[in-house]
């Protein structure tokens, strides 16, 4: 019974997502295409953060690197939009076991702190290495050409790019999910519980912290890869470690103890960001306001919170 | 006789100047239950961290079945057949008490890389997390979240995850701390069937006497980090130095055999 009722509400929330071009203004298609882009980079960050117990403050990085080598490939290869993914998490990949090799040895406030020093310095090499990156203007005037697989889509347009965007985040989705339904998803559950009984189950807790590490970084590549032409550029803002943090805001506000939490924390973050700045230039202190309740009285996010009183009223 | 299934020569440790751990040598010999007595501060634990890959000896050699283990991490140790409990609870709270075992489980089975399986679909585990549950009498609460459960089931679920690991070797460390005596005695029964099976090799700490003398086939006393001494239960009780540093014995006969 319960199932088919959350059932039923995803059913709808993915037929109002796949109709957003057709019932809502541009403006609107804008705002969703960016929903799903960081919703994706907040579910990637939550494998490590809510499942595996990791507080990384060095996200952006491989959320940047994606935006990056998916820009440099249409400016420098022109290739299809597709490869251009694959090889932003290929970048991201590689980053993440770069970093991650040496940070997971780490726990808590020394783990955040080497992954927000390793952050800074990508976002300086990306800042200072002119040549490649175009420094602090970062990387524009590039064009999509195809998708790629022989699809004829014209990703120029603002629609048919949010319909990509949605495929992908889709797919993506369903593999992190799958990932965190697995044995290897159980695995993680238990190591941000107690990471001293797994290594005493026979298992290298370090070795487990890296995999999900890269797996995140890889996803947060994915996110960035799609971010670049949505932007219209690569640039280091998308490397700072200020962009580091939304993904953590994304997460707490929409629940870091549900898979779709980050999506609706992105959802969350991305309309209240919006509407809060047509009336106001504040919208820090509201967001501040917000995230400040919600840690102090709601600490299972907006979606914790909605099922634990849907549970309620059912009784 | 067999083989013994731990060889331990001149184990030793030492954090700076103190020696928490002097000399120790040591056999274990499969399905014995060996007890380790001694008073707080007398390195029953820093013993156990060093066997269970926790702290690396400063000197000694420890060998588990003819494999030297010296130093490896607790994961690999865990691999080669040493599992331990933990003095203090030391479980999965989230999870419910079947999930607790179902991670050692599939830990041990080498599920846990698999990334594209369905964990709450893996039947065989399942089953076999339920059979730890019942070995240990817990079989009752599986589906009761791991944290709001009973301390002393606590304890017992704990065992039920050292098992789950099919080890050559059990330590438990203090099995019944913290225990009420009704759950003392219900532990201490568990144990000696579990001793009793012939299924494993035992090796407990515990300040519980009754508790020590109902299970061990075979006691070593240390004292400020040394061995000082070992045999049967009987010659434990009968062994005047032992009487006076741990039994705590006021007998002046014994204080003087001991200090002459």
């Amino acid at each position: 019974m319960k199932t088919k009722v959350l059932m039923a509400i995803l059913a709808v929330v993915i037929a109002g997502l796949i109709a957003v071009p057709w019932i809502a203004s541009y403006f609107y298609v804008f705002i969703f295409t960016e929903i799903l882009i960081l919703g994706l980079f907040a579910a990637s960050f939550n494998l490590i953060f809510g499942y595996t117990g990791m507080l990384s403050f060095g996200h952006a990085a491989f959320f940047g690197i994606g935006a990056y080598a998916t820009a440099l490939v249409l400016i420098h290869l022109e290739w299809p939009f597709l490869v251009c993914l694959l090889v932003s998490m290929g970048a991201s990949a590689l980053l993440a076991l770069m970093i991650g090799f040496l940070s997971v040895r780490l726990n808590e406030v020394y783990f955040a702190m080497l992954t927000l020093a390793f952050g800074m310095m990508v976002f300086a090499i990306a800042y200072q290495w002119r040549s490649v990156t175009n420094g602090s203007d970062g990387l524009a005037g590039f064009t999509l050409g195809s998708f790629g697989l022989g699809l004829d889509l014209t990703l120029a347009n603002p629609s048919v790019y949010y319909h990509v965007v949605l495929g992908i985040v889709a797919i993506a989705a369903i593999v992190l999910y799958l990932i965190c339904r697995s044995s290897f998803g159980m695995i993680l559950k238990a190591i941000r519980q107690n990471p001293e009984r797994v290594s005493f189950a026979g298992l290298n807790v370090r070795t487990y912290r890296l995999v999900a590490f890269v797996i995140a970084g890889t996803f947060a590549g994915l996110a960035g890869g799609l971010i670049a032409p949505f932007l219209r550029v690569a640039s280091p803002e998308l490397l700072h470690w200020s962009m580091s943090a939304e993904p953590i805001l994304m997460a707490i506000l929409g629940g870091t103890g549900f898979f779709l939490g980050p999506f609706i924390g992105s959802a969350a973050f991305v309309l209240l960001e919006t509407w809060i700045t047509t009336y106001t230039e504040s919208w820090m202190l509201v967001l501040g306001i917000i995230l400040a309740l919600m840690v102090i009285f709601f600490r299972k996010g907006l979606l914790g919170t909605a099922i634990d009183w849907w549970m309620e009223v059912k009784k | 006789m067999s083989n013994p299934v731990l060889t331990i020569t001149n184990l030793t440790k030492r954090f700076g100047g103190v020696t928490a751990v002097s000399d120790i040598n040591l056999e274990v010999m499969p399905r014995e239950t060996l007890a380790i007595i001694g008073p707080n501060g007398a390195g029953k634990t820093t013993f156990y961290n060093m066997v269970s890959g926790r702290m690396h000896p400063t000197e000694g050699k420890i060998m588990l079945d003819g494999r030297d283990i010296t130093g490896l991490p607790p994961h690999k140790i865990s691999r080669l057949g040493v599992s331990r409990s933990f003095q203090i609870n030391n479980i999965f709270p989230e999870m419910t008490v079947q999930e607790n075992v179902e991670v050692v489980l599939s830990a041990y089975h080498g599920h846990s890389r698999k990334l594209f399986n369905i964990a709450s679909r893996n039947t065989s585990i399942q089953q076999e997390a339920v059979e730890f549950l019942k070995r240990l009498g817990i079989d009752s609460l599986k589906a009761q979240r791991a944290e709001v459960i009973s301390y002393g089931d606590k304890r017992l679920l704990e065992i039920a995850m050292v098992l789950a690991t099919q080890p050559k070797l059990v330590l438990l460390d203090e099995p019944t701390a913290g225990m009420t005596p009704d759950e003392t005695r219900r532990t201490t029964r568990l144990i000696k069937k579990l001793a009793d099976s012939g299924d494993y090799t035992f090796m407990i700490t515990e300040h519980d006497m009754d508790v020590v003398f109902n299970l061990a086939d075979r006691i070593l006393v240390m004292h400020r980090g040394e061995k000082l001494f070992a045999g049967t239960p009987e010659e434990v009780k009968n062994h005047p130095e032992v009487r006076v540093a741990y039994l705590g014995e006021e007998d002046d006969e014994a204080v003087e055999e001991a200090n002459p």
